[in-house]
């Protein structure tokens, strides 16, 4: 809450309520769920609930909202209330995007903030872009992983447009995390990111992903094979360098001596090494990360098909 | 660990609708009928559904139904598919779902779908898969699918397919496993789970799997009971639930559980809710644990309910 709200005046002390009658909540005679509310919270939603159905959409009604939400930002009546009466009163909405960024800095995460925000956005239509797309950029500075807040950005990008200068901001946002300022590529970047902090699952996505419809090409670029080679020869166990050599094995890749003998060294001394890499990898796989030891297994089990798909697919293109 | 403590969960659910003096419930009062629908089902699972008085929660249910057929979370709330599909499922549980007027409350539903085949939550129009989700199960649990346009609803789902074989809220959106539960049980209901790639999206899921057993709902982020719903209901429909460890799972649930007051937290030594009581309970009944009644990873119902509904 506001330090503001401290010295809040009960709404039944106010002249300009004298006029209604809050309705308190029905919970009947023998509630299902009986709740007890805290004071000032009922009241307030008292005083809504007369409103509401009196159906008054006036600028002490908006107020009114306002501080509802403030107790109870979950609460999707009120917020839909709120929307009429903004109707109603055709107000300033540069106001409502003000309001709705005050709530989000104590609590980013509310579905009905969001939904909130992307209506009056629409409603201002592509005006409110830069705005809206800094917005999300404060959001980021504190949790840059916020689902909302990417969820409203595409949401922004694709309905207000702006995407000319995303490709930049996304850069930015990632050269802060791996400390890095260089303009990469998108392959070398991602290799940067990996061989930083080789276990973050999403570089190694992301480096997969960005072959996704080119297997040749994914095949053939050494960076990749080389990158796995590199996070093995510190991190023995990496799961995701192993998985991705075998992605690469299994779909034509062809090893260097180098590599096979650095997967070879894998594999304790008490198991068979097998003549074929992606088999000791998957058993490799086996060992090390044992939760997923079925995944591996069926990935073991089907390798001879999908090597054979993998040099196939190969010689189409 | 110890084993789960059954019968202090049952009574932590009776007891938070009989509780005083509480933020939970205070925050809660706008999504009520949420959890009306948690608490019953656990209690349904844990075979302790009887304990309930069916004619008062029925009759409540019913008072939060809107003249355009929608429920909201409360009585006097709006309407929205988020409750309406809780009010069908309460409903379901006491073999009560003859009591609705099944065309009026699916004509509500039926017309927040749009034009690409997505749904709006309400008349306010957010859209969302998790609304998609929530239409469908709806429309399928009152034998009305035949309302909607399946097929278009099926082509907005795969629209917001990921390189990673997961699912966002819209197009373009970040796989989240609690959007890829939506977006698969939808297509588990349509019979359309063709359209998925199971062993991408069955490796990028079984990779929510942490050191401690329990799982995690995006790369990088902490585990969760929660997602023991989300992620591991998905790994069953899509067949793929043998790739992660089920025992280490398990026991990162039991260790969340306050054996003393009952109730399931979000990760051990947090405090209890009934949201994640909901989930840890429905967890293990996905797992197989001894005792549990069956839980049908689409419907999020019990078995036997929605044999009821769809074998009667």
């Amino acid at each position: 809450m506001d330090s503001d709200e401290d010295d809040r005046i009960p709404l039944s002390q106010r002249p300009e309520w004298s006029d209604v009658t809050p309705v308190p909540q029905d919970d009947g005679p023998n509630p299902v769920v009986p709740i007890s509310y805290s004071k000032e919270f009922a009241e307030t939603m008292g005083y809504v609930r007369a409103v509401y159905l009196a159906d008054e959409r006036s600028h002490r009604a908006l107020q009114l909202t306002a501080e509802a939400i403030h107790f109870n930002a979950g609460n999707y009546t009120v917020w839909q209330f709120r929307r009429l009466i903004l109707e109603a009163l055709n107000a300033d909405l540069h106001d409502e995007l003000e309001f709705v960024e005050h709530l989000a800095s104590k609590n980013s995460k509310n579905y009905q903030l969001w939904h909130h925000r992307r209506w009056v956005a629409e409603k201002l239509g592509t005006e409110a872009a830069g705005r809206e797309l800094e917005f999300t950029k404060k959001i980021f500075v504190n949790d840059a992983k916020n689902y909302h807040a990417w969820s409203h950005r595409q949401w922004v990008l694709q309905t207000l447009g702006g995407w000319e200068d995303e490709l930049a901001y996304c850069d930015e946002l990632l050269e802060d995390d791996i400390f890095n300022n260089s303009a990469w590529n998108q392959v070398s970047y991602a290799v940067k990111a990996i061989l930083t902090k080789p276990e973050n699952e999403s570089s190694w996505r992301y480096l997969r992903g960005l072959y996704k419809n080119s297997m040749p090409s994914f095949v053939m670029d050494r960076r990749v094979s080389t990158v796995c080679l590199t996070v093995l020869t510190t991190k023995a166990n990496c799961v995701f360098a192993l998985s991705l050599l075998l992605d690469l094995l299994s779909n034509g890749f062809e090893p260097n001596q180098e590599l096979k003998n650095a997967v070879e060294a894998l594999l304790p001394e008490s198991r068979d090494q097998d003549s074929d890499m992606a088999v000791t990898i998957c058993s490799v796989l086996e060992i090390v990360d044992p939760m997923r030891v079925n995944y591996w297994r069926w990935r073991k089990k089907s390798l001879h098909s999908e090597v054979e798909e993998g040099v196939r697919n190969l010689r189409v293109h | 660990m110890g084993d789960l403590a059954a019968e202090k969960h049952a009574k932590y659910i009776l007891l938070v609708e009989k509780r005083k003096d509480d933020v939970e419930s205070v925050l809660m009062e706008h999504l009520r009928i949420n959890g009306a629908y948690w608490g019953l089902t656990t209690l349904d699972i844990l075979g302790k559904l009887e304990a309930v008085e069916q004619e008062k929660v029925v009759p409540w249910v019913m008072s939060c139904q809107h003249q355009s057929g929608g429920f909201g979370g409360n009585e006097g709330h709006d309407p929205h598919l988020l409750y309406t599909l809780s009010a069908i499922q309460i409903l379901a549980l006491f073999d009560k779902i003859e009591v609705l007027d099944i065309d009026k409350v699916s004509s509500y539903i039926a017309s927040l779908q749009n034009e690409d085949g997505s749904f709006s939550g309400d008349i306010w129009g957010e859209i969302d898969t998790r609304f998609s989700y929530v239409a469908i199960c709806s429309l399928a649990l009152l034998h009305r699918l035949d309302r909607i346009n399946v097929e278009k609803a099926v082509k907005y789902i795969i629209s917001c397919k990921n390189l990673d074989g997961g699912f966002g809220c819209t197009p373009g959106a970040e796989s989240h496993a609690g959007q890829i539960f939506c977006c698969i049980g939808a297509l588990a209901i349509m019979g359309s789970l063709h359209y998925v790639d199971k062993d991408l999206l069955g490796w990028w899921l079984c990779e929510r799997q942490v050191k401690s057993g329990g799982l995690n709902g995006r790369p990088e982020k902490l585990p969760d009971v929660c997602y023991s719903w989300w992620v591991l209901s998905s790994l069953i429909m899509i067949d793929r639930v043998h790739w992660i460890d089920k025992e280490k799972l398990v026991k990162f649930i039991l260790d969340c559980q306050d054996i003393e007051k009952g109730g399931i937290s979000d990760r051990p030594d947090d405090a209890v809710d009934v949201f994640h009581t909901y989930f840890g309970v429905a967890g293990l009944s996905l797992l197989e644990y001894p005792g549990l009644k069956a839980i049908d990873p689409a419907y999020a119902l019990p078995v036997d309910v929605v044999n009821r509904i769809f074998l009667r």
